[in-house]
């Protein structure tokens, strides 16, 4: 998992079936420091997040699965938390 | 998922068995300003209705497979939505952290 920030939004009509209903979030990922890597997903949001949130992203097909309740499906990233605090080295 | 740009299409006659039918199309990768970004790779279409010129994105490693009709074939990335809209915020709500962030490397 990492954590990342909403930057944004794809809409998409045409898309494959286990992507139907579901909010699309550009996702970019941070360092240390809290700041934008340029390192990007594409995540489905699972917590109603928002542009500017500072996000939990879970990258795994199989856990990606198991909360959407797919099978097969094709997601692997995934949005699972919104972030309060994080600490880093103290 | 990441965005890409479908740049071209692929012709393969003989293919390992579950591939067939399965269109193939070269994909530019692009980063998040929708710049080119790293090599061309070529996508299994799991939207059946992607072409040439068209902002896609894709899936990426095990779970491209898992897109298409037939689950168990050698497929490693494959085109799950046709774009319509990127949505990138820009303005304040993106230079505002909403979490505390507490490291040697910010100043928070």
């Amino acid at each position: 998992m990492y954590i990342g920030k909403v930057i944004g939004s794809v809409v998409s009509t045409i898309k494959i079936s286990h992507l139907e209903g579901r909010t699309l979030l550009l996702v970019d990922q941070l360092d240390l420091g809290g700041k934008e890597t340029g390192a990007y997903d594409i995540a489905v949001d699972t917590v109603q997040a928002g542009p500017g949130d500072t996000v939990l992203v879970m990258d795994e097909g199989n856990g990606a699965r198991q909360i959407l309740g797919l099978d097969p499906g094709a997601i692997r990233t995934v949005v699972v938390g919104v972030v309060d605090e994080v600490t880093v080295g103290g | 998922m990441k965005l890409g740009r479908v740049i071209g299409t692929v012709v393969a006659t003989c293919r390992y068995e579950g591939l067939e039918g399965v269109k193939l199309l070269v994909v530019q990768p692009l980063d998040e300003s929708l710049k080119p970004d790293g090599r061309p790779q070529v996508a299994a279409d799991a939207t059946a209705q992607a072409g040439p010129g068209e902002l896609v994105f894709v899936v990426a490693s095990r779970e491209a497979a898992q897109a298409l009709p037939e689950v168990f074939v050698p497929v490693d990335l494959a085109i799950t939505g046709i774009v319509d809209e990127v949505a990138l915020e820009t303005g304040p709500r993106r230079q505002q952290p909403t979490a505390r962030w507490r490291s040697p490397a910010s100043k928070d």
